[in-house]
């Protein structure tokens, strides 16, 4: 049937009508519709959709009409119930911000930029990252792939006009306070830490918070910059910066082991410089580190708790125990290892932060002998095609490695590659424990608990439906500034079943009591 | 003490290229950051950043700096005036009674789109030189008419952009360069030669424009003299108009500016009332006006050796063509017209479309139309957009142009100029492409308009380009 409502010397712009007839037509029991101001244009269109009706002539450019075929009064009404409610309609989106396209946009709109967080493909990165330094502007280079040449080029650049060049691969600052990339809220206060590795720098930001210290200045440098090709370029420019930084008493420097010329000199440089320094180089020897009077740490965690130490005025001492006491800790590994099953015998670690991965590698190494790994710690423990490969004896698999983030996000944005494999690892009767990070803080994923405890239930049910007992030991990386909130994480984890430590360092030492009763 | 310890003591500023949640972490922090919404360079393609590349070796670049800067100066200093009405034959240099002037780049009959073909069919017969369609489809395709873009012929025409050789023309100069610009009259809208339409009812209309309304507004502006057009869009900017969709504040400006003078020609009430009634029931009278100020205005920056700024930016229904001002007004630079995105009218959808048609977009090379898109926020509801789409629209432009206009202004952007000179370079180094207002033309001849939206020109214009200005200065 055609039906026709017409309001007088009603006035709506003839644009808004196109898109409200464009809408009204979608209503069901609605064929064709047409809203409109009655202009001698619309009245030709509502003849030749055949939607005239009598007296439609009358109708009046001043006019507004809602004209349509129907199959009942009842759409009808619907019908211009629905052109009410678009026309009364607000605009709900808020304003979205502008992007420039390039950076001389960007400098349009700020013309102050002194920082730039860099995370396109490896292979546009150096260009990019050139023309900030080219502007006079701070680099954080988060893309990996870029090659060791590239990165040889822009720090020397850098280094020449007193700009930082961090990373590539660095994910992890915090400067003058603000968290960058992947970064924690952390208090401020007096120590400096410069670090060439992105979770060991959020591991060991995080403790000192917990423990009441506070953070001046976060660098990072990249992985490979105490590499001999790059010769530390980076970390000397920080070092130095730290030194003479005021706000800073204490410097605590995070590092993979460096080559061992560069190492010297990056001491040497420490040692002149009158502050005391914390230096961690994850697994690596402390003579070269003591011998300069400088102090070394066995951990993140041991890192962390000298260096506040340090800050406070106190002696520091090394931590290596568990917080709730090491007869608890034994207790409560006991008490997991009663309810397994004898094929349970080998620990997996399944990390979304790398060197959470390596720190937990090398702290059990000694024991276990041999840890598979698609970042393995002996090049004859490699784990080939580490996304689609059953995990073999003690696995340990970092899932921000190639193998894993090739088309894909990051796990720490993106956690659900390392969920599934928590519950696929259930299913091995030869897993005991499963052990676990979560890193929490700008950058992460807005609740990377959530994901990590479902597959926590489903891992622990599948197990325990095969007669077994899989152990799941967590830490996590966060602070209780953060916006996922470090003990809401913690909760969330403990609710599943996982048993929660305070650190990385403390959870598997707890895997380690475990592994040690199998 | 290093830059960095200075950095220390810095607020921290931050730009962001990759993930965007970096940047919505430092605005969840109330910290200043901008992200860049970063593209590789032409898409990744080595072969046109090589060309790119080429161009922005320091001496070269500083040549190509200083001619668009050049060729700014030039859009900026043009005075576009209306100074009065002739017929096509009489004023279009190189015009001949079988002459058809259409929009865009050269085309042939055989590749001419439906709706350019009805309005050449129409043209003839509205000359008498056919009788019907059939005879008009034999002569055009016998080769004994001359097709020729608007464009070699000081000329500009809306979508089909037929111009033959009886029509009244609007005469435009820009005094700043003694340049001349042509544009016929705006029929207005629904079935209209521009669109394609080629009956009875659209010979009638052009018949009575030529012999009832002409010689009323020819006279009128006699009486009136020039017509500052550069004001007027200026205005009608700040009226709501952004000079290529919308023309609703032109068209009245224009109205009350030659009211009197209609009033005062020595023709009779009755058709004085006629050709007043003419300009006031049609909305789009102004962009033919428009059009031909634009045209004069960019027909100054031809032959400044190395400027890269686009001078011409037009369509025939099958390819979309632009010329740069340093390449000279004989090398086009074409590639397939696209689709637009927009919204229909009823009854119609994607499927009934054309290619996008005609020299409108000239006003878009000029750096109003849809680079104004701000100042007209009704027109973005054609993309079912918000307000703040088109602040972002024209916002963008600024990202690929010279420089900023001095007369056509964005209220909503606090009177900025809007975004000026199309630096082709800046198009393929952003892979921002010019965004166009446009009205969308039924794909059969002789249907007419079927709605309206948004459309940008085709890359392979700017890549084909940049390649010869590589090759021509490289």
């Amino acid at each position: 049937m055609k039906k026709l409502e017409v309001r007088k010397n009603t006035y709506y712009d003839s644009v808004t009508l196109m898109i409200i007839s464009k809408e009204v037509k979608t209503v069901d029991g609605v064929n064709e519709a047409l809203v409109g101001m009655g202009t001698d244009l619309n009245q030709e269109l509502v003849k030749a959709l055949h939607l005239a009706t009598p007296g439609f002539e009358e109708v009046t450019a001043n006019d507004f009409f809602v004209a349509a075929d129907c199959d009942s009064d009842e759409a009808f009404a619907a019908a211009v119930a629905k052109v009410d409610e678009l026309l009364s309609k607000k605009a709900s989106k808020g304003k979205s911000d502008y992007f420039p396209p390039t950076l001389e946009g960007a400098l349009k709109v700020n013309p102050d930029l002194n920082m730039a967080i860099i995370s396109v493909p490896g292979r546009h990165a150096a260009g990019v990252a050139q023309n900030c330094l080219d502007h006079n502007i701070n680099v954080m280079l988060f893309s990996d792939n870029v090659t060791i040449e590239e990165e040889k080029e822009l720090k020397e650049n850098a280094a020449a006009k007193e700009l930082l060049m961090m990373g590539p691969d660095c994910g992890t600052a915090i400067i003058n306070h603000v968290p960058l990339a992947f970064a924690n809220v952390v208090k401020s206060g007096d120590i400096g830490m410069v670090c060439a590795s992105g979770t060991g720098a959020q591991e060991v930001s995080c403790i000192i918070d917990q423990l009441g210290g506070g953070i001046s200045q976060l660098l990072g440098t990249g992985g490979r910059d105490l590499r001999k090709e790059i010769g530390g370029t980076m970390m000397k420019l920080c070092l130095d910066a730290l030194i003479n930084d005021p706000k800073t008493k204490v410097i605590a420097m995070v590092s993979k082991p460096p080559a061992p010329e560069i190492a010297a000199q990056i001491l040497d440089q420490a040692a002149a410089g009158g502050k005391p320094v914390v230096v961690c180089f994850i697994g690596g020897d402390p003579t070269e580190i003591e011998k300069r009077g400088l102090v070394a740490a066995c951990s993140l965690e041991d890192c962390a708790h000298k260096a506040v130490a340090l800050s406070k005025g106190e002696t520091p001492e090394t931590f290596d125990t568990f917080s709730m006491g090491v007869q608890q800790a034994e207790q409560m590994a006991a008490a997991e290892v009663a309810k397994m099953a004898p094929t349970q015998k080998y620990i997996r670690g399944l990390y979304t932060g790398g060197t959470l991965c390596d720190e937990a590698m090398k702290l059990l190494i000694g024991e276990l002998g041999h840890i598979q790994s698609n970042i393995p710690l002996n090049p004859e423990d490699n784990l080939e095609n580490a996304r689609t490969a059953a995990s073999v004896r003690h696995t340990f698999l970092d899932f921000g490695d190639d193998a894993f983030t090739v088309g894909r996000p990051h796990p720490m944005i993106d956690p659900s590659l390392r969920a599934e494999r928590v519950v696929q690892e259930a299913s091995d009767p030869e897993a005991a424990v499963v052990l676990v990070d979560c890193v929490i803080g700008y950058g992460s994923h807005e609740d990377p608990a959530a994901d990590l405890a479902d597959a926590i239930r489903a891992a622990k049910a599948e197990a325990s439906k095969n007669g077994r007992h899989l152990a799941v030991v967590a830490s996590v990386c966060g602070t209780e500034g953060d916006p996922q909130s470090r003990s809401a994480t913690q909760m969330k984890l403990a609710d599943a079943g996982a048993i929660v430590l305070p650190t990385n360092a403390q959870a598997t030492r707890f895997a380690q009591l475990i592994l040690r009763r199998l | 003490m290093s830059k960095v310890n200075e950095l220390f003591e810095q607020k921290l500023n931050v730009v962001n290229f990759g993930i965007e949640s970096f940047y919505q972490d430092l605005v969840k922090q109330d910290k200043p950051a901008v992200h860049v919404d970063w593209k590789p360079i032409a898409g990744g393609d080595k072969k046109i950043a090589g060309y790119l590349r080429k161009l922005k070796q320091p001496e070269l670049y500083e040549k190509i700096q200083a001619a668009n800067q050049e060729a700014l100066s030039r859009i900026l200093s043009a005075q576009p005036v209306l100074v009065g009405m002739s017929t096509a034959g009489e004023a279009i240099p190189g015009m001949t009674p079988t002459t058809i002037l259409h929009a865009g780049p050269p085309v042939t009959w055989e590749n001419m789109c439906g709706p350019v073909r009805g309005a050449v069919m129409g043209g003839l017969i509205y000359e008498g030189l056919a009788k019907d369609l059939k005879e008009a489809e034999e002569l055009a395709a016998s080769g004994k008419i001359t097709f020729s873009p608007c464009h070699h012929h000081n000329a500009v025409g809306p979508m089909a952009g037929i111009v033959t050789y009886s029509m009244p023309v609007w005469h435009v100069v820009n005094k700043t360069f003694g340049i001349d610009a042509y544009c016929t009259m705006n029929e207005g809208l629904g079935k209209v030669l521009r669109f394609g339409a080629c009956d009875q009812e659209v010979f009638d209309r052009l018949h009575r424009m030529r012999e009832v309304y002409y010689p009323v507004l020819k006279e009128a502006l006699e009486l009136h003299g020039e017509i500052d057009l550069k004001v007027m869009i200026a205005q009608a900017l700040q009226m709501g108009d952004e000079g290529h969709n919308r023309n609703k504040a032109g068209t009245s400006l224009l109205l009350r500016e030659i009211a009197q003078d209609i009033y005062n020609t020595h023709f009779p009430k009755e058709q004085q009332a006629a050709a007043f009634k003419f300009l006031n029931d049609n909305d789009h009278v102004f962009l033919n006006l428009t059009m031909p100020a634009c045209k004069s205005t960019m027909d100054a920056i031809f032959d400044i050796p190395y400027s890269t700024v686009v001078a011409t930016m037009c369509r025939n229904g099958t390819e979309f063509g632009i010329r740069i001002a340093g390449l000279g007004k004989d090398q086009w630079f074409t590639a397939p017209s696209e689709f637009i995105r927009g919204l229909y009218f009823p009854g119609f959808t994607e499927k009934d479309a054309n290619r996008d048609v005609g020299d409108s977009c000239i006003t878009e090379t000029t750096g109003i139309g849809g680079f104004c898109m701000a100042a007209s926020p009704a027109i973005v509801q054609f993309v079912g957009g918000q307000v703040q789409d088109a602040i972002n629209y024209s916002s963008q432009m600024y990202e690929i142009t010279v420089g900023e206009g001095n007369a056509y202004k964005i209220p909503v952007l606090d009177f900025r100029g809007s975004a000026t000179g199309i630096d082709i370079m800046k198009v393929i180094e952003t892979g921002i492409r010019p965004i166009i207002n446009t009205g969308i033309a039924h794909k059969d001849y002789g249907v007419g308009q079927i709605g309206a939206g948004l459309v940008n020109p085709p890359e392979g214009c700017f890549t084909k380009a940049i390649a010869s200005c590589a090759e021509a200065w490289g």
